[in-house]
């Protein structure tokens, strides 16, 4: 029988937590509570109580924290291997990872360890009952994410192992405090270096707090490969300067060099769920839409009328950007006047 | 003098498909999917390339994959590999990343003596960026993933710069290790027409097999013999030369399984057309100003 525990990795970033952690404890929440189990934070680092701390507010039952000098910045082989033991001493239900760097780094070397089967970039996490090959298996986790190009949504299922991790990109779940706290429990393990531990060593750390925060804006106007040059892309800033909104991305777009990663919307780049989204010459492949859809309201603009965006969007005009954006800013231009 | 074996990938080239890979029944057609060689393992290949150019040494390039995936291979020679081997057995087949790890880490033992295992990011069909990391904890060996630059190799020790949210760090690690790199890290040669000439006839023992068999050859150990002896067999490692434990391979021992596969349903049905004409979106504009989008 399992214990039906979750676990959630708290990411730290020079003692501030990233915010997918919170959101992944918000729906390792809900998770938990569809199968009747305990929801557990794993902080790793040094003077991280804090942030163990915090993890109350997002619904934990208890965080387990793992402190020491050693462990102030991320490094894949220490913090590997707490995981590893951790999992392995409580064989916990499910783990859950963000898609960052770090997550993507820690999680696929834990579940290599712990012969885990791991779900990368998932969309969706639900708690059912399945029935696979005439086998009933109570209460998995289906990890559901667009997958092939984006032609399909698949629900990947990982039932004979004890153990069921996921990554999951930032802003996809939402972040939600609960309302009454569980009672802190912190549990603290010691951490005892190896000599593995200390092959690689960081020299130097930069990070440069990004000036785009597209999770934040109300308006948004996003261009995809569609627009064909940097130069059309420009009309984008334009208008995002006019009405007030961000500029952003499809990953195709963001490839053929006209806009940068952090812009990027999409599945392997930003959720967000704006008051106004604006797509141009964007086609609008799952992968798309999967960091999108949730905006308020959506205006497609491309020039194919057969492009999937124009069935998710709510306002579609059929035309060429070089004409219509102009012709957009033009007019709002004279209605506030 | 360093050994890198580096881990190629053939990929469907998914970012150039329309909804026509979808078949009535909901499956993928693969037949319309032109088979590519995973871009990030090319800047891999890449990186190798550079560290024996500027220290020397010996460039081993693997993929484990179906036998059309040899195509990669010879791909690779024309790079400047120095050897490559086809990891290919019905075994493999439908294995996930877990069960992929676990095979390539045998396979890198069996070859073995190495100093750097260089792979991709992640491949495009998956974009899963797990199997570098969990090759390298079956090898027991560091890693060093999302690397933008080799800075300096000496003392044991390579110095890399690699990428993290929001900026990047400089890293020392212990070799051997495993290093994955990102797609803008280096600019992949060109195959080089010379090696084109040389390479072209590499083939594997199943592509030997196959020319036996349509041009009805008698003596087949002699033709594998033969391009042996011209430098042009790939060599091929299968279930039984690894002795790996079948149990852990391919679709057997893969942990995800696919549960369901839905094609894309649009919701659609609540759009409305706006004409592209100064007066359909000024009317545009009016809404949107009175919902307060505005």
């Amino acid at each position: 029988m399992h214990n039906n525990e979750v676990w959630v990795f708290i990411e730290q970033r020079n003692g501030k937590p990233a915010d997918v952690s919170f959101e992944l404890l918000s729906k390792g929440r809900k998770l938990a509570d569809s199968m009747k189990g305990q929801l557990k934070a794993i902080v790793i680092g040094h003077e991280a109580k804090g942030i163990a701390k915090e993890t109350f507010k997002y619904g934990a039952n208890e965080a387990v924290l793992v402190d020491h000098p050693d462990l102030k910045l991320f490094r894949t082989m220490p913090y590997s291997r707490i995981m590893n033991e951790l999992i392995k001493k409580h064989t916990p239900r499910i783990v859950l990872f963000g898609a960052t760097v770090y997550g993507r780094d820690l999680a696929p070397r834990v579940a290599s360890n712990t012969k885990s089967g791991l779900t990368a970039d998932c969309t969706d996490l639900k708690i059912s009952d399945v029935k696979y090959l005439g086998k009933d298996y109570p209460q998995l986790l289906l990890q559901i994410r667009p997958a092939f190009g984006g032609n399909i949504v698949a629900t990947i299922i990982t039932p004979d192992v004890p153990v069921q991790m996921a990554t999951v990109r930032e802003g996809v779940m939402e972040m939600h405090p609960v309302e009454k706290p569980h009672k802190e429990k912190i549990t603290e393990v010691p951490y005892n270096p190896i000599d593995i531990d200390g092959l690689l060593e960081i020299i130097e750390q930069q990070r440069e707090e990004s000036k785009v925060n597209l999770k934040a804006a109300p308006i948004i106007v996003a261009g995809g490969y569609g627009l064909g040059s940097k130069e059309n892309f420009k009309l984008l800033h334009d208008l995002a300067h006019v009405i007030g909104g961000e500029v952003a991305g499809s990953r195709a777009a963001v490839d053929a060099g006209f806009v940068t990663s952090e812009r990027q919307v999409g599945q392997t780049g930003v959720t967000v769920r704006p008051k106004l989204y604006i797509a141009v010459g964007i086609s609008g492949a799952i992968q798309h839409r999967a960091g999108m859809q949730e905006a308020k309201k959506i205006i497609a603009i491309n020039t194919d009328p057969d492009a999937p965006i124009f069935d998710i969007c709510h306002y579609g005009i059929v035309g060429d950007a070089a004409q219509v954006i102009p012709m957009f800013i033009e007019t709002y231009k004279n209605k506030l006047k | 003098m360093y050994k890198s074996i580096v881990l190629v990938k053939q990929v469907p080239d998914t970012a150039n498909i329309s909804g026509k890979v979808m078949k009535d029944d909901g499956t993928v057609n693969r037949a319309m999917l032109p088979a590519i060689f995973n871009y990030e393992d090319r800047v891999a290949l890449e990186f190798a390339l550079q560290v024996k150019q500027k220290y020397g040494g010996k460039v081993i390039a693997i993929t484990m994959g179906p036998p059309r995936a040899a195509d990669i291979l010879r791909e690779c020679l024309y790079m400047g590999a120095d050897q490559t081997y086809a990891i290919s057995d019905r075994k493999f087949a439908g294995a996930d990343t877990l069960a992929t790890s676990y095979v390539l880490s045998e396979a890198i033992k069996k070859i073995g003596d190495y100093d750097f295992v260089f792979a991709g990011r992640q491949a495009i069909d998956g974009d899963t960026a797990q199997v570098g990391p969990q090759t390298a904890e079956k090898l027991n060996i560091p890693q060093v993933t999302y690397a933008e630059e080799i800075l300096d190799i000496k003392d044991g020790k390579i110095k890399i710069r690699k990428k993290i949210d929001g900026g990047f760090e400089i890293v020392q690690c212990k070799f051997p290790c495993l290093i994955t790199v990102l797609k803008g890290a280096a600019e992949p040669r060109p195959f080089q027409a010379k090696r084109i000439m040389a390479y072209k006839g590499a083939k594997t023992l199943m592509e030997l097999e196959k020319m036996v068999e349509e041009n009805s050859l008698l003596y087949p150990d002699k033709l594998v013999h033969e391009y042996e002896e011209r430098n042009l067999f790939i060599p091929t490692l299968t279930a039984d030369d690894l002795a790996v434990d079948s149990e852990r391979c391919g679709i057997k021992g893969s942990p995800t399984k696919v549960h369901k596969v839905e094609s894309v349903v649009l919701a659609g049905g609540n759009q409305e057309n706006i004409p592209p004409t100064k007066d359909g979106i000024g009317s545009l504009i009016d809404r949107l100003l009175e919902d307060r989008i505005f």
